[in-house]
């Protein structure tokens, strides 16, 4: 079983086909504006001293985020990691919540208990990461567990990167989901440099997406810059698994546009290498196919552009003004009560 | 009331939680088939089918952190060790992921881990380590060490029913030593309780796990010299039950704390700690602390006996106690 490189998408119909129309299109070039304008306004805050710590942002992967979070059901659930930005913004969590957290404030999803992208609103279907890659592959594996031992029609998607495809974790848990056939979808963001770590130095096979043939299950690399191709195979692998198919692998290739965090300049990688990526800016991508393929109008362009700038500029006023956290509560929550379990997941 | 092994009391506990609640399942290595490395889950398989009973890969991450997926996805996941010693693979998923999930995220996880640990039959060092202290000094996580079969079916009931994640240390030289009467009905045993197990007014033993047999040889070799042991089970020991540590001190004045566990860093330094701290002008004697040396754990029996805390150790650190 060789595995598959995915084709793009040509047309509108074949759009229609894999189960998104215009109002959808638009929708996830939204999504993507929103994406990319989180992160570029927590540049800003960054520079203004206003977020603590490091800052990480998922430049480049816009289109690998928002196309696999868009092929995903609402009861889908999901460990997105810290390039993942997308799938915070497709599943619904509001950007004001974002800048909060970033900015360590009471409104964000840890309550400034953890940092950057370390979030999740478990009630939209996610669980918060943790910095230790790819430990949340066993835990996306976990929930298709309890999806298959109740035989429901839902699906897991875990996030990892190219480089925690060296850690022994996303080995044992691609193996059990593999040998129990579980309803999970693999995503490697392949951004091709794990700090400053190139992929010759991480993996020895062609594409990460050849391993999955060692797991038993369907492996396919897709251009992580193209957002349609992305959806498209997220959608099929999704479905698939939902049908009981089992797993699949998607490896979405892209580079990362950015340093590893704020601090680094990435000075290691060509800067040949980011002007020939620079050409493949998944956003302006997606925006020339709009134009040519779903007659997208210079005056709809505007109107969106507008409204995520308006919807971002009151995130970030929203933000600003939310408390920071006390204390005094510090030490709450350390343990669960049985109040706690009152949640979507645990009934 | 019958009398049963502590293994059987575990494994009778594990099944009635199993029928009561569909929640419940139990996942590990040779669970199924086999029914265990130690039969706790023999003929479980037969009565709850193979996706209730996991007979999972050599892969103790994929074990845990498939139990935290599944536990915030609603289920009880009970995760069998095949030693406690191998949890250590398992480090992160506990450790990084599952203790800090509540705190952090909002986002229970409650799973329980049951954990075949201690020595006493030439388990070597990697088949008979007590880790107990290195999860205790985890945020997040609990820690039961039940020493009689009803308090291991009625700890293990709260475990499962509990929304942390808790390491259930069940001691493999208790497995089919012990027997005791255990109720038939279904209870659960509160956590941070500890367990008197034997009243006496000269001496307090602070001990758990198997190490209350040990007390207990040794405070009944006491008896004939009328020096009379108290003996305190601390049950878990997260949540520890600090309270009755110290009401045993100010009756007594004289501390042993006893564990198979090895020395620094082990448990009983914080027991020994919070009782100098809480306690100081109650005590006669200073806190005198045993336990396994700060060595791995030997295989040949000669030497795994000067590892584990013997009878006769423990009588002679009471005798001077009592004569100090």
């Amino acid at each position: 079983m060789a595995i598959r490189e995915a084709e793009p998408l040509g047309s509108l119909t074949e759009v229609k086909e894999a189960g998104l129309d215009r109002e959808d299109l638009l929708g996830v070039y939204r999504n993507m504006l929103i994406t990319r304008g989180i992160e570029e306004r927590g540049h800003i805050l960054y520079k203004q001293g206003k977020i603590p710590g490091s800052f990480y942002t998922g430049r480049g992967n816009e289109a690998g985020s928002v196309g696999v979070a868009t092929a995903m059901g609402s009861n889908d659930v999901g460990t997105p990691l810290h390039r993942d930005m997308g799938v915070h913004v497709v599943r619904g969590v509001e950007p004001w919540r974002i800048f909060a957290q970033y900015m360590g404030r009471s409104d964000g999803p840890t309550h400034g208990r953890d940092g950057n992208v370390h979030m999740a609103d478990s009630n939209l279907g996610l669980i918060a990461m943790v910095s230790h890659l790819p430990a949340m592959l066993p835990v996306a594996v976990g929930c298709a567990l309890a999806f298959r031992i109740r035989d429901e029609s839902r699906v897991a998607v875990g996030w990892y990167g190219e480089g925690a495809s060296a850690r022994g974790d996303a080995h044992e848990a691609m193996n059990f989901a593999g040998v129990r056939q579980l309803p999970v979808v693999f995503v490697c963001d392949n951004n091709q440099w794990a700090y400053s770590t190139p992929t010759h130095l991480e993996y020895a096979c062609e594409h990460l997406a050849d391993r999955a043939q060692s797991y038993g299950f369907e492996g396919v690399v897709v251009d992580g810059t193209d957002v349609l191709a992305v959806y498209r195979e997220a959608k099929r692998a999704i479905e698939k698994a939902r049908a009981g198919g089992g797993p699949t692998l998607i490896e979405s290739l892209t580079l990362r546009m950015e340093g590893h965090a704020v601090h680094d300049d990435a000075f290691y990688v060509p800067k040949e290498m980011f002007e020939e990526w620079a050409k493949n800016d998944p956003i302006e991508r997606f925006r020339t196919w709009l134009y040519e393929h779903a007659e997208l109008t210079e005056s709809e362009e505007d109107e969106i552009g507008a409204g995520v700038k308006k919807l971002l500029n009151e995130a970030l006023s929203r933000a600003e003004e939310s408390p920071l956290p006390d204390p005094a509560k510090l030490a709450d929550g350390v343990y669960a009560t049985p109040e706690d379990l009152d949640t979507p997941h645990h009934k | 009331m019958a009398e049963k092994t502590y293994l059987q009391a575990i494994s009778d506990g594990l099944r009635e939680e199993m029928r009561r609640d569909k929640r419940v399942f139990v996942i590990g290595e040779d669970v199924g088939v086999y029914g265990g490395a130690f039969k706790v889950t023999l003929g479980f398989q037969e009565e709850f089918g193979a996706w209730r009973v996991i007979d999972a890969p050599l892969s103790e991450t994929a074990i845990v952190g498939g139990c935290t997926g599944a536990a915030i996805m609603g289920m009880r996941p009970v995760a069998e060790m095949q030693f406690a010693d191998f949890i250590s693979c398992a480090w992160d998923q506990l450790v990084t992921v599952a203790a800090k999930q509540r705190w952090r995220a909002g986002t229970p996880v409650p799973i329980t881990v049951r954990l075949p640990s201690g020595g006493g039959f030439s388990g070597g060092p990697f088949h008979s380590q007590n880790p107990e202290s290195s999860f205790a000094h985890i945020p997040g996580l609990k820690v039961i060490c039940p020493a009689t079969p009803e308090d291991a079916k009625g700890l293990l009931a709260s475990a499962i029913q509990d929304p942390n994640p808790c390491l259930y240390f069940e001691h493999k030289h208790l497995y089919r030593r012990i027997k005791a009467e255990v109720p038939d009905e279904r209870y659960e045993t509160p956590f941070g309780k500890a367990r008197m197990h034997r009243e006496g007014d000269d001496l307090s033993v602070i001990t758990w796990g198997a190490m209350v047999y040990t007390a207990e040889e040794a405070a009944q070799q006491l008896d004939g010299d009328g020096i009379s042991v108290e003996i305190l089970d601390l049950r878990t020991l997260v949540p520890w039950d600090k309270q009755a540590v110290l009401e045993s001190v100010r009756k007594t004045s004289k501390v042993l704390v006893l564990h198979e566990d090895t020395h620094t860093g082990g448990f009983g330094g914080e027991i020994a700690a919070t009782i100098g701290e809480e306690a100081f002008e109650e005590l006669d004697a200073p806190v005198k602390r045993i336990s396994a040396p700060d060595t791995p754990v030997p295989f040949s029996p000669q030497l795994e006996k000067a590892f584990i805390p013997q009878v006769e150790d423990v009588v002679a650190s009471l005798r001077d106690l009592a004569e100090y």
